[in-house]
């Protein structure tokens, strides 16, 4: 079976004053129907991955790859008049803060409204029922009201889940999450995982799960990269994480408390030169 | 009076009435009702400052009023017998309730420069100058913000930068230079303009007044040939004027702009595939109104009072040169009720882009 997503040897890079800035320099995958956990820390140009990958990543900046293919199509340097159908529709991307991510200015209903409509040219009437069968769908228990309200009038976690139903709404085959929990309160955060884990595993789709949360990745992700100054270091189911190879993932793992083996004195990461060029840890 | 709740306003609308879904429509309705209660009583505190200040210049001014009235050859017995007529032995607490009192039945005093009762004069002068300003901003607007945007969304490209020239010329240009030149080229060789003034001779007094605005009132009377003589004249100083505003709400829309195109919401919106221009008009520029609507307000402003320069090079009969040439004459009654009238007028403008925030903005208490 073809995956859903082939990256190989992609590359952003951004002209600075002082050379070439290279945010990402050589990240290859597949993506299946699967949760693909991607943990770094930031800088690591995990975000920028993301967004190159939704050809979103603004000039001057620069992305190349040997391939980027979505269900075998090519989509490297697709005119943008081509990428934008391919946004939404067929991959898209919950962002991480929904106070910043959500229009202040429009109500709910109608953002969630737009881009279904876009993509399937479907009538107000039907854009109305898709977008409150959506919201019923994240658990929003008054989706009339919901949907007249302006993104001020909701939580942070509420929000997460508009935003969720929103991306989710035109029926995409991968879904970017960019540390998707990462601005809410942790009592809702398994909600939110719980919802997004649902409704990707009974859609089908595959899911990118950015994050520098190893734990919740651990947790919740069916396999992770591990990167590392824009490459991956290590490629792992994560059931084994903990048996991790690569210095720099021990070295994340120490630097994390645990309950069941209590320490003196946490250890510190210490970032080592060869980590930037070696090869990743699978390939080698 | 209903006070504006500000304390305990939480950001989920109103508590919901028991046992009924609250319309989150109706609640926003209601608690822009509300403020905007306490914006009105703001609104006339600040009319009575201005009141206050302008009472207050005209009793410091070092003029006096009476000598003004009864010429310099007045006797002592005259010169009193004109004091006590017009107020001014009583305490200045009372001469201040009096002047509030007159200014708020419209009377402002008799000019003594024109001889007429100020509120006429301003009458005549008042209108001439927003008809100006009006058509000035208009033309601001429609070309600056537009501009303003292409040149954000374009940061850095050939329409930025002549934006950036366009709009830098605009300030450092002296007016009176320009609308002379303007003068020279459009109605000395060229022709197409009508010359100095509100009018032709010809149409002078043949539209009957009925806004003061000539452009309405011609139409208004279905006179087409006065119409069009008013617009030849109006022309070219709204064009002035309307180029000085656009450079400076070019630029703040731009700025305004680069600030939304940076949010998160847009990539929210690119990453759904809508259009750039989508993007860009239909997600960033909604959230640019509510500044827009003050910075295109007080530019609307700043042209009532302060386009005396214009007036004076395009003989234009408006408010600025009305006061200036009061100011000149020593003749206070004038002044103060020009700068009333203006100042009331940039608390209306206030006042309606205060209304209009609270209609586009739904975070707005």
């Amino acid at each position: 079976m073809s995956p859903l997503l082939s990256v190989r040897n992609l590359r952003v890079d951004f002209p600075t004053r002082s050379g070439m800035f290279e945010a990402v320099r050589g990240v290859g995958f597949d993506l299946g129907r699967e949760r693909l956990g991607v943990v770094g820390e930031s800088g690591s140009g995990k975000t920028m991955a993301g967004r190159a990958i939704l050809g979103l990543v603004r000039p001057p900046g620069k992305v190349t790859a040997e391939r980027m293919e979505l269900g075998g199509e090519s989509i490297l340097n697709l005119p943008e008049s081509r990428m934008r159908r391919l946004r939404g529709s067929r991959i898209s991307m919950v962002m991480q803060d929904p106070k910043f991510s959500l229009n202040p200015v429009m109500t709910v209903g109608r953002q969630i409204m737009e881009g279904y409509r876009l993509h399937t040219g479907e009538s107000r009437a039907a854009a109305r029922d898709k977008a409150l069968e959506m919201l019923r769908a994240v658990q929003i228990r008054d989706p009339e009201r919901v949907f007249d309200a302006y993104p001020h009038e909701v939580s942070g976690g509420m929000g997460q889940r508009i935003m969720i139903a929103m991306m989710l709404a035109p029926d995409p085959e991968i879904l970017i999450a960019d540390e998707p929990t990462s601005a809410l309160d942790v009592s809702v955060r398994n909600e939110v995982l719980r919802i997004l884990d649902r409704l990707v595993g009974a859609r089908g789709m595959g899911l990118i799960f950015i994050s520098h949360d190893l734990n919740l990745v651990a947790q919740f992700c069916d396999r992770v990269l591990i990167m590392y100054a824009g490459r991956v270091v290590e490629e792992l189911p994560a059931r084994d994480l903990h048996a991790a190879r690569h210095p720099y993932t021990q070295g994340l793992l120490n630097s994390l408390p645990r309950l069941d083996r209590p320490v003196e004195r946490l250890a510190v990461l210490r970032r080592q030169q060869g980590w930037r060029d070696a090869p990743p840890e699978g390939a080698a | 009076m209903v006070q504006p709740d500000m304390t305990g306003q939480p950001g989920r609308g109103t508590p919901p009435p028991a046992g009924g879904v609250p319309s989150a429509r109706a609640a926003r309705l209601r608690r822009r009702a509300r403020s905007l209660g306490g914006l009105v009583l703001s609104l006339a505190l600040t009319l009575l400052g201005l009141l206050l200040v302008t009472f207050v210049i005209g009793r410091v001014m070092p003029i006096d009023p009476v000598l003004k009235v009864v010429g310099e050859r007045a006797t002592q017995a005259q010169y009193e017998a004109a004091r006590i007529a017009m107020g001014l032995d009583k305490p200045l607490w009372q001469q201040f309730l009096l002047y509030m009192g007159e200014v708020l039945r419209g009377d402002f005093g008799r000019s003594i420069s024109t001889g007429h009762p100020v509120a006429q004069d301003l009458r005549r002068v008042f209108p001439a100058t927003v008809e100006l300003a009006s058509l000035g901003t208009l033309i601001g607007v429609c070309v600056g913000v537009p501009l303003g945007v292409v040149a954000a969304a374009r940061r850095g490209g050939w329409i930025d930068q002549i934006a950036r020239v366009v709009a830098l010329v605009g300030y450092s240009m002296p007016i009176f230079w320009l609308g002379l030149m303007g003068l020279l080229l459009f109605y000395g060789i060229l022709g197409w303009v009508g010359g100095p003034g509100r009018q032709g001779i010809i149409y002078d007094g043949m539209v009957p007044t009925v806004t003061g605005l000539i452009l309405v009132d011609s139409l208004i009377a279905g006179d087409w040939a006065a119409f069009r003589d008013a617009f030849s004249h109006i022309v070219l100083p709204a064009s002035l004027l309307g180029y000085f505003s656009l450079a400076y709400i070019s630029r703040m829309t731009r700025s305004f702009m680069l600030e939304q195109l940076s949010a998160e919401y847009v990539v929210t919106a690119r990453v759904k595939g809508l259009s750039e221009r989508r993007v860009i008009w239909g997600h960033a520029f909604r959230n640019i109104l509510v500044p827009l609507i003050t910075v295109i307000a007080l530019s609307f402003g700043s042209l009532l009072e302060g386009s005396v320069l214009t007036e004076i090079v395009f003989s234009w009969p408006g408010i600025g040169q009305y006061i200036t040439k009061a100011l000149l004459a020593g003749d206070m009654n004038a002044v103060l009720g020009g700068t009333v009238v203006v100042g009331t007028c940039f608390v209306a403008l206030n006042l309606l882009s205060d209304i209009l925030y609270r209609l586009l903005d739904p975070r707005a208490k």
